[in-house]
């Protein structure tokens, strides 16, 4: 099946199959590898991208429910070689480990303050359901996401 | 993990959409996907046929004129953030937003959530509390279907292959409080436990209720014998241990369990929750 997707700005045509899954189609098809796959069940998080300006977990969207749509990947958020403030504040207060789960986490925290600018531990933990990090605790996940929020977002 | 192979089509209106089920027998209705897509991942379900009502104008509004009505292609995230639903039917708001995550309630459909029926999800408990309508659009016309009557059994409503849900009704239902409360499970937040209840005040007694039970039990229901022991009491603890013992008695032969949930324990938790969203809609 054809399709047509904005990726990262960029207008995308394809032909892919349609049980294409749009995780494989932005990893395998456009070699955008920074999502990634983890549980492959609905569950991590690590493949979140925005559709739309909404959060999804693209392991469970196909590519072709993508087709017209505005997809944004982690690749998408820094402009001209600055990282996005999220991304940065991510570096700043060690929110990561091994590095695997942060590209959802960052996809999620983003779409998180565009919907809530200035939410609260709870609301920051809350929106931070459907991601897992097996390594951090979370703790400094949650310090990077309020430092962008305090600092008046991205 | 790809799902077995299939065609796609993305029919532009409801006829469309029906004169494609008919034509394909086995077919199957994509709308959110968030729960046809793992199943099929998993390979527990397949079909030749994927229908993406997705983009089908007119199933994603949520309107109140009187009743409230809610399009099945609405969003766990739209319903949990509509004014109208908070001020009419807050219960609703609070379990659409316990649905999954963010991210899944930002695409999975109030429509497919029915449509699916799994025991342990939340919103089809609210929605049998407050005597909701799930409306159905098939070939032969339409019909509505008391949410009691459409939740039949695990993973089973009263939906013939070639109907399309396209609203859910909920009729105005004026009360003086109401809750939904739940025991998530730790790892998945499903309900392991999910109880609805509605309560109409006179002055410090009880005028009536509703309660409904999921997630211990294969379908979400209606516990008349809770309802009669709540009714004309202050919603003292005597009448709060007889609710939950009669509800217990309700669902004795309807519930679920699994090794780490048994039955007698989601029986004992069910009278438990009963008294906490008592509570919680200001009992």
């Amino acid at each position: 099946m054809k399709i047509s997707v904005n990726v990262n700005g960029s207008a995308q045509e394809n032909d892919v199959e349609a049980r294409t899954l749009l995780v494989n189609y932005l990893r395998d098809e456009l070699g955008l590898t920074g999502t990634k796959i983890g549980c492959d069940t609905s569950q991590c998080g690590a493949c979140t991208v925005h559709m739309d300006g909404k959060a999804l977990k693209s392991c469970t969207c196909l590519a072709v429910q993508a087709d017209g749509c505005d997809i944004t990947t982690i690749e998408g958020l820094a402009q001209n070689g600055d990282l996005h403030p999220m991304q940065q504040s991510f570096w700043d207060n060690h929110g990561l480990q091994c590095g695997f789960c942060t590209p959802g986490m960052i996809m999620t925290t983003t779409a998180l303050l565009a919907d809530n600018p200035n939410p609260d531990e709870d609301e920051i933990r809350h929106g931070l359901e459907g991601n897992l990090c097996r390594c951090t605790g979370y703790h400094n996940i949650v310090k990077a996401v309020a430092a962008v929020a305090q600092a008046g977002g991205d | 993990m790809w799902p077995a192979e299939f065609d796609y089509t993305r029919p532009s209106s409801v006829a469309e959409a029906l004169q494609l089920l008919s034509d394909n027998e086995d077919a199957k209705l994509l709308a959110g996907g968030h729960s046809l897509l793992p199943a099929m991942k998993l390979r527990l379900n397949e079909a030749p046929l994927l229908i993406d009502i997705s983009r089908i104008e007119g199933l994603g509004s949520i309107s109140n004129n009187g009743s409230l009505k809610i399009g099945a292609l609405c969003t766990h995230a739209e319903i949990a953030a509509s004014a109208d639903v908070q001020s009419s039917c807050s219960a609703l708001a609070t379990a659409t937003g316990m649905v999954g995550d963010q991210q899944v309630r930002n695409w999975g459909t109030l429509g497919g959530n029915v449509a699916h029926a799994d025991p342990a999800s939340d919103p089809p408990t609210v929605l049998v509390a407050f005597d909701a309508n799930i409306n159905i659009e098939g070939a032969s016309g339409s019909r509505s279907v008391a949410a009691s009557d459409f939740f039949m059994d695990l993973f089973t409503v009263d939906l013939e292959p070639g109907e399309i849900i396209t609203s859910i009704d909920i009729p105005d239902h004026p009360h003086e409080g109401c809750a939904y409360v739940k025991m998530p499970h730790p790892a998945s937040r499903y309900a392991v436990v999910g109880i609805c209840v509605v309560l109409h005040r006179d002055g410090g007694s009880c005028s009536g209720a509703h309660v409904a039970v999921g997630g211990a039990t294969v379908r979400a229901m209606r516990s008349p014998g809770a309802e009669a022991a709540l009714r004309g009491s202050s919603l003292d603890d005597a009448a709060l241990d007889a609710a939950a013992a009669a509800l217990k008695d309700d669902i004795a032969n309807d519930l679920i369990g699994d090794m780490s949930f048994p039955e007698a324990y989601r029986q004992e938790m069910a009278g438990v929750y009963l008294k906490r969203a008592v509570k919680a809609a200001g009992g």
